[in-house]
Parts: structure tokens; sequence; C-alpha cells
């Protein structure tokens, strides 16, 4: 495994290594997923992330972090062990997202590092309440995803904000038993809740006790959200955070 | 290093040399980034302590450490997530002012830095001594909003930003190094940004 039952990185996993892009997706008009063969494979935990390292002729380098989109290989089909899928938000003047939207096609090489971060990470045997916003989803749908394969999705439900129908991340397969979509600024045609942003009574009957509470999103969000959750009744220190800065 | 096809990355011309490598500069941007819910600490409950291996175990509230001679650093901060900000001023008092008062034992070799959210992390005593290290209340002339550590912060600028743990209410002295939060995490021990000493074997 990546992580120590502690939560520690090994070392191992923080030797760079050459991934190769095997294919690329569009998610939104902003966001896309790439899948990378890993010529070592290291399983990951849902919620961790890896770094992404350009280098430039002369010896310029550039690197950002993001975060496992896929599930952890633990024998499926898809993906197979040794390949994970990022999901990269395209940020506006993003150096390296604007190169991973822009530049990178399958067969590329590109250098990586991971899996990291064994706190925004779950465990995929106890119940979780997962919030995510925008391009924060990314980490919690490594979580869904494992859930459902494990035929466990019922461990996990998942809160989903996003502005449009348009912006939504993994549109067709989100959806389900599992997941809350919410829309701040425009809903689809008959949605039964009004655009706006997370409130308390958007939780309700997804508060179980216990569980453990992972947010995901910009700062702004991730800082509303956890208000809100707290109002629910939510203890403030079963509460993780990842917070998705602009960090291009 | 392989180079990456196709990328050439930004103009180096303008790059500017208090970069430290693999760091951008956020400019009127302050990026947000901890791992915990954001708390709110009031000013009448808060306290510092310096405690552990020293002579004297010693606990500041708001006012007691506003009454200590102030201190200012003037200069740049630099995160792991790759962004820098220059040009900030900080105000509060030098740690050195706080460890004079508790008096570390010879045998002290590494703090731990505690917040009041259970954050930890650790430091070698020596990069909090010396005119390195601060708790600071101001940024830029203004309180400390709660998201950036308010209503007081370490401040450890010459290292990584996750080493100026926010809402910090005090240094545990100690005669070995312990990780904090981020460095079991796989983070490194000392976060020195101008080594990249950003992961655990960097």
């Amino acid at each position: 495994m990546s992580t120590t039952p502690h939560g520690t990185t090994h070392r191992a996993t923080l030797r760079w290594q050459d991934a190769v892009v095997l294919s690329v997706r569009d998610e939104t008009p902003t966001a896309r997923t790439l899948r990378l063969a890993l010529p070592t494979a290291r399983p990951h935990l849902a919620g961790q992330h890896y770094v992404v390292r350009l280098t430039a002729p002369d010896g310029y380098t550039a690197s950002r972090s993001y975060s496992v989109a896929s599930a952890p290989a633990d024998g499926f089909d898809d993906p197979p062990a040794g390949e994970i899928e990022l999901t990269v938000e395209r940020l506006v003047d993003g150096e390296v997202s604007g190169y991973l939207h822009d530049v990178v096609e399958p067969g590329d090489e590109l250098e990586v590092r991971g899996p990291i971060g064994g706190f925004f990470a779950w465990s995929g045997t106890s119940p979780a309440l997962l919030v995510g916003g925008g391009s924060g989803v990314v980490p919690l749908m490594s979580m869904l995803r494992q859930a459902r394969l494990t035929d466990r999705a019922d461990l996990v439900r998942l809160v989903v904000s996003a502005r449009s129908p348009a912006e939504l991340y993994y549109a067709a397969e989100i959806v389900g038993p599992q997941t809350t979509v919410l829309y701040t600024r425009q809903t689809p045609p008959g949605a039964g809740r009004a655009a706006g942003r997370l409130a308390v009574a958007d939780l309700a009957g997804l508060v179980r006790g216990g569980e453990d509470v992972f947010v995901c999103g910009s700062p702004g969000f991730a800082d509303a959200a956890t208000a809100v959750l707290v109002e629910a009744g939510v203890p403030v220190g079963s509460i993780r955070v990842e917070r998705f800065g602009p960090t291009g | 290093m392989a180079t990456t096809r196709g990328f050439f990355g930004r103009s180096r011309a303008e790059r500017d040399p208090r970069l430290p490598p693999g760091q951008y500069d956020a400019r009127g941007d302050w990026p947000v980034l901890h791992a915990e819910a954001t708390p709110r600490i009031g000013t009448d409950r808060w306290t510092f302590t310096v405690e552990g291996l020293v002579e004297n175990e010693v606990s500041w509230t708001w006012d007691e450490i506003h009454a200590l001679p102030p201190s200012r650093y003037a200069g740049a901060i630099h995160c792991v997530t790759t962004w820098s900000k220059f040009d900030m001023t900080f105000d509060g008092v030098s740690v050195d002012t706080l460890l004079a008062a508790a008096k570390p034992l010879p045998s002290a070799t590494h703090v731990m830095a505690v917040s009041h959210t259970g954050y930890t992390t650790n430091l070698p005593l020596a990069d909090v001594t010396d005119g390195k290290a601060w708790v600071v209340w101001d940024a830029d002339g203004a309180p400390l909003t709660t998201e950036h550590g308010g209503p007081a912060r370490l401040l450890v600028p010459h290292l990584y930003f996750w080493k100026s743990a926010k809402w910090v209410s005090g240094l545990r002295l100690m005669d070995h190094d312990e990780q904090g939060f981020w460095e079991r995490n796989g983070y490194h021990d000392r976060g020195d940004p101008w080594q990249e000493q950003r992961y655990q074997g960097d």
C-alpha cells in the first residue's frame, strides 16, 4: 500500500516516474480527465493526489497537484492496476493546466509522483459524507467510485455543488441514489430546487451521525460548506477539508 | 531530467530572482490552504504557551503578549503549493522574546508548534531563533483574518508556509525531532524552499 495505517506516505511514492498519457476526455468545457499509465503501480487511497511536473528545454520546471479521480485499483478491470485518472480544471492563465488542456495528447510522457496525502483519504470501509463544489468533486468521485465498485455504496453520501448542468463533472456517472446535486446559478428544466448555495435544508436526511465528512472545493466553498455542516449538527472535528487554491 | 514535449513555461526573462525554484508570484492573491475547518477563536480566551524543555513554562493572554516589545517581518512568504508572495509585512512579537522568558534548557533541539485546532508542525529550534520566527497578529497593517490563521499565527518565513502554523497556541520544546501533521502525511521535516524540500526524501 502507498500509505501506512497512520496515513504516512511512503518515500517510494515520492519518487518521480514517467507516466504515459493513454487517453484524454473532456468532462466539462473547462475540465478534462487524463488517463495515465504508471511504470510502477502504486495503489492509492481515494482522496489522495499526484504531483505533475513539466520541464522546459532549459530546465525550468512547473509542478501542480491533481487529485486522483479513479477508484483505487483493487483488482477491478477499470482502471487496471498501474493506471490512474487525474481530472484537471483549466484555470485562467494556468501555466500547467493550460498545457494539460491545450498541448498534451495520448502518447505523451508526463513526470508524476504520488500518491500523496493521508489525511484527506477515505478508508473505504466506514460511513462518509462527501461535500464537493466545482472541481472539488474530483477526489470525492474516487471515493464514490470505490464505494460502488466494492458494493458499499450504502456507506457514501455525496452532495455536489455545480454552477450549472454544463459544469457538473462526471455528469452521466455521478448521479444515483448516493448523490445530491445542487445548482448554484442555473438549474436544469423541471428542477425541484431553485438555484442557490448549499444550505442546511439540503443536508436534511443526509447527516447520519458518526460519519467522516470530506469537504473539497475552493476556499470560499469549503468555509461556507463547513459552516452549514456545523449548523446541521456535524461535529467540527469530524470534518476534513481540502481547499483548492488558484495554483495555476 | 527529461523535458516535457511542447512545454516551454512562462518567460524566464521576467522571473523574479527572489522566487525559489518551482514557485510563482501570487501577486494580489493570498491563497488559503488548511486541512481542518476554519475555527473561530476569540481573543478573550486566546493564549500562547511555551512549554516542554524550558526552565519556566510561560503562558501569555492576548493582552499580555501585546505588551511585549513589538517586532515586524517585511518580506516574502513561500507556500509548498507553489505560490510565493513578496513585500508583505507582519507585525507581532519575535519568538526570541518568548523563548527568553521561558528559557530553553540546553537539551532542547527542536520545537513542535501547536495550534488551537490541534494542528502541529515540527521545526529545529535553530529555525525559530535569532530573528527567524514570529508570532504575528497583523498582516499588511490589518488584523490577521481567521482564514489566514487569526487571531495569531506562527511566522517562519524562510521555510515553506505550512511551518507557519495558523491559530497557533504554543511551542513545545523537545530534545528530538518528532513529526507534525503534514510531516506525518509525507511533507518534509524542514521545508527549505530554496532546496525545494517539499516532501519527505527531497
